[in-house]
């Protein structure tokens, strides 16, 4: 398969799954390009980041067809969220990692359950 | 307003520390704490991601590290599986779409266990 067609198949792979579920979509863009195009993690990671403005741009504005999008609200959460990625980037460096990825993978267990009981 | 911004700045350190997107934790934080719909989440999710992948992307090209020509492909090929994701989703029912979320949540769950859990037997070995 040609490169283009690979990065075809990944892009709209990735934009189902992130129109589907309000993701971003790195989840399967970052293994795929690892396994078929040979990326290193970083690289993969630091494409992924800027294909997802692109793709959750055009779900977003998708989406607000549908008269869905809060603004407001994603302005409140975003914006924070941008401070946020800095500090954990810098606290990366200092902590742990590994209990830190348990303890989190416990919260979005519980928070399925929460959902799933809704 | 201010559960919006704890949402928002827990998940972003959450993205910077462990590099899980910010979209897995927004979407359970709008309808869990802000009482939002499955379809309404999503979409605020959505919008939320962009200013973020923005600066992350913006961060990492400093650094050398995005592959621009293959970014911009990818992003202009996904918009039709986009458009299509979007429209699935509003044709599922919120129950349905949220149930089918928190399967999601579970995978990466395991994913990031799994992870961690390799590293931790990596470790032992020069401890």
């Amino acid at each position: 398969m040609g490169r283009s067609l690979k990065l075809a198949v990944i892009g709209t792979l990735a934009g189902l799954f992130s129109g589907l579920f309000g993701v971003g979509g790195g989840s399967v863009i970052v293994p795929l390009l690892v396994l078929w195009l040979g990326y290193d993690e970083r690289a993969a990671t630091a494409t992924s980041l800027a294909a997802i403005v692109f793709i959750a741009g055009f779900a977003a504005a998708t989406q607000g067809i549908y008269g869905n999008v809060h603004v407001l609200d994603a302005v409140l959460i975003g914006a924070p969220a941008i401070g946020g990625v800095l500090i954990g980037t810098w606290l990366q460096q200092r902590l742990p990692t590994r209990s830190i990825s348990l303890l989190f993978a416990a919260v979005l267990i519980a928070s399925a359950a929460e959902l799933l009981l809704r | 307003m201010t559960g919006a911004i704890a949402i928002g700045l827990a998940a972003g350190v959450l993205a910077g520390l462990l590099g899980v997107g910010g979209g897995v934790l927004f979407v359970p934080g709008l309808v869990i704490l802000l009482g939002l719909g499955q379809h309404q989440a999503e979409a605020t999710s959505l919008l939320a991601i962009v200013p973020v992948a923005i600066v992350g992307t913006y961060t990492q090209d400093r650094y050398g590290n995005v592959q621009r020509a293959d970014a911009l492909l990818l992003g202009l090929l996904s918009l039709v599986g986009a458009a299509a994701g979007v429209a699935f989703a509003n044709a599922l029912s919120g129950a349905v779409l949220r149930d089918a979320f928190a399967v999601l949540m579970v995978l990466v769950a395991a994913q990031l266990a799994r992870r961690a859990l390799r590293e931790d037997a990596g470790s032992t070995s020069d401890s």
